[in-house]
């Protein structure tokens, strides 16, 4: 199959990218080098295209009530303007998506869903829209996005901009601003741990809005950058990415993200099962540091005192705090804090510790 | 593609100087470039003894492990520990970061490897 290419492609290929199929999509998964990219958002800032995410509208007059009826978390008190984290899950507890929800207005609502779910999410809104009076839209092929994050986000975006950014607060946004000569929605969010910006636009102005953040942040030291460091940086940011700390078959409450799970809510679907698994969780997704040499790596065995206790979720020579560190999914006796396990690497154990997973903080 | 003129190749990147019936083993430019950011090397131990094909170290990058193979029999005679402190020197440096260095057992095994406008060749009909 033909690899989906973004507005932005022939501007990857032009900056050097390395170009590879994910879910479907041709991005870079880098272009100078991961770890001088990941450097570049901690300490300056990078620009991503995320033109992959899904955008779905749902609007109508029982956009809310639908909405708190799909989603874990409780949209009731999110006033506009404002975001909000939630899972989209299936009654038997399992995460169909993470996603982000924007409310544009009383009845309207913007989801944002992984690429690679964005198909399978619409399917399942459609499929449980039962009599609620609301219309599902699924607009990801008119938009395009780009993420730029990074301490010097906001001092680049204002030189593009009559906007007072700093308006725009955390996990919230601004609709119809010009960047750059261009209509943009804009939102204080991000999956990096840094502070940052994404940028909706048309898929015909994105290439405007990307070219124009890279000139003008050149003086501050932006670098473009690929989906491997973004993934280095949502990691020791402790953040979960779909199919690793959360799936089909890893619940939020495993996934150790109770907090965008409301069961004080009202009915929703998967409530019933995540309330009894909340009783009695068997397992959940700690973060650990290696004491011996090696790097961790996606589903390496956790082991203690020679029995299987899990698998690692995600893990990385962390490029930050150049340590070997990871995240994994274990038995919940064994995921207190300090607690030593060994992590099976090329057969053989090697010995690290249970830590806190966000690993950094800014 | 940097690739030195007095050094043998292999069809997995990897290159080897020879010394008499001692031979140092890394990994090429061409190499160290495909895997990007070198984040942990693993190595054999003095002594251990290897036959042709097999794997001899790990070489990890930011996103992925990969196995190393060795091209001839050979016993380990060193190996350079300062790539397990430094791993980043194989980016910087592919040619001066050895890996090990081997007792070659059959010279003959040699024959079989590339010269450097075979690799040069070689390279251009990857890409």
């Amino acid at each position: 199959m033909e690899l989906k290419k973004t507005p932005l492609y022939d501007e990857h290929v032009k900056l050097g990218g390395k170009v590879v199929d994910y879910a479907g999509w041709a991005l870079p998964v880098q272009y100078e080098g991961i770890m001088k990219e990941h450097k570049a958002v901690r300490t300056a800032a990078g620009i991503f295209d995320v033109t992959h995410m899904g955008e779905i509208i749902v609007k109508g007059k029982d956009a809310l009530e639908y909405l708190q009826y799909i989603f874990t978390n409780d949209l009731s008190k999110l006033t506009k303007n404002r975001i909000i984290y939630t899972f989209l899950c299936y009654p038997d507890g399992g995460v169909v998506d993470d996603l982000l929800v924007y409310k544009i207005d009383e009845d309207e609502y913007m989801l944002v869903p992984n690429a690679a779910n964005t198909d399978k999410d619409f399917k399942w809104m459609i499929d449980n829209k039962k009599n609620f009076n609301i219309i599902i839209e699924n607009v990801s092929d008119q938009i395009g996005e780009v993420a730029l994050q990074g301490p010097l986000s906001e001092k680049i975006l204002n030189e593009l901009t009559e906007e007072d950014l700093s308006e725009i607060k955390p996990f919230s946004f601004k609709k119809d601003i010009i960047i750059a000569d261009v209509k943009a929605l804009v939102s204080r969010t991000g999956y990096t741990g840094e502070d940052g910006f994404e940028i909706y636009t048309s898929s015909e102005d994105i290439k405007k809005v990307w070219n124009s953040i890279l000139e003008v942040g050149e003086k501050y030291g932006i670098a473009p950058t690929g989906l491997g460091c973004r993934d280095t940086l949502r990691f020791e940011a402790g953040l979960p990415l779909y199919g690793h700390e959360i799936s089909e078959n890893i619940s939020p409450l495993e996934g150790d993200l109770k907090f965008f799970v409301k069961l004080n809510k009202e009915d929703f679907i998967g409530k019933e099962v995540l309330e009894k698994q909340d009783k009695n969780l068997s397992r959940k997704v700690v973060g650990f540091e290696l004491k011996g040499r090696g790097v961790p790596r996606e589903n390496y065995e956790v082991h203690k005192n020679g029995n299987k206790i899990g698998h690692v979720t995600t893990g990385y020579f962390s490029p930050t705090l150049k340590k070997n560190i990871g995240m994994a999914l274990i038995d919940i006796a064994e995921t207190e804090i300090g607690n030593e396990i060994d992590i099976i690497i090329r057969n053989k154990p090697v010995k690290a510790e249970i830590i806190n997973k966000r690993f950094y903080k800014r | 593609m940097k690739i030195l003129e007095d050094l043998l190749y292999t069809n997995d990147h990897e290159w080897l100087k020879v010394e008499e019936d001692k031979a140092y083993i890394g990994i090429t430019d061409y190499a160290q470039d495909a895997l990007g950011d070198i984040v942990y090397v693993e190595l054999p131990e003095v002594d251990d003894e290897f036959e042709m094909e097999e794997a001899f170290a790990v070489v990890e990058s930011v996103k992925a492990a990969a196995d190393i193979y060795i091209p001839v029999d050979g016993r380990v005679l060193e190996i350079n520990e300062d790539l397990e402190d430094d791993p980043s020197l194989v980016n910087e440096d592919p040619y001066e970061s050895w890996m090990i260095a081997v007792e070659l057992e059959d010279k003959s095994q040699l024959d079989e490897l590339m010269n450097s406008g075979e690799y040069e060749k070689f390279l251009e009909e990857e890409e």
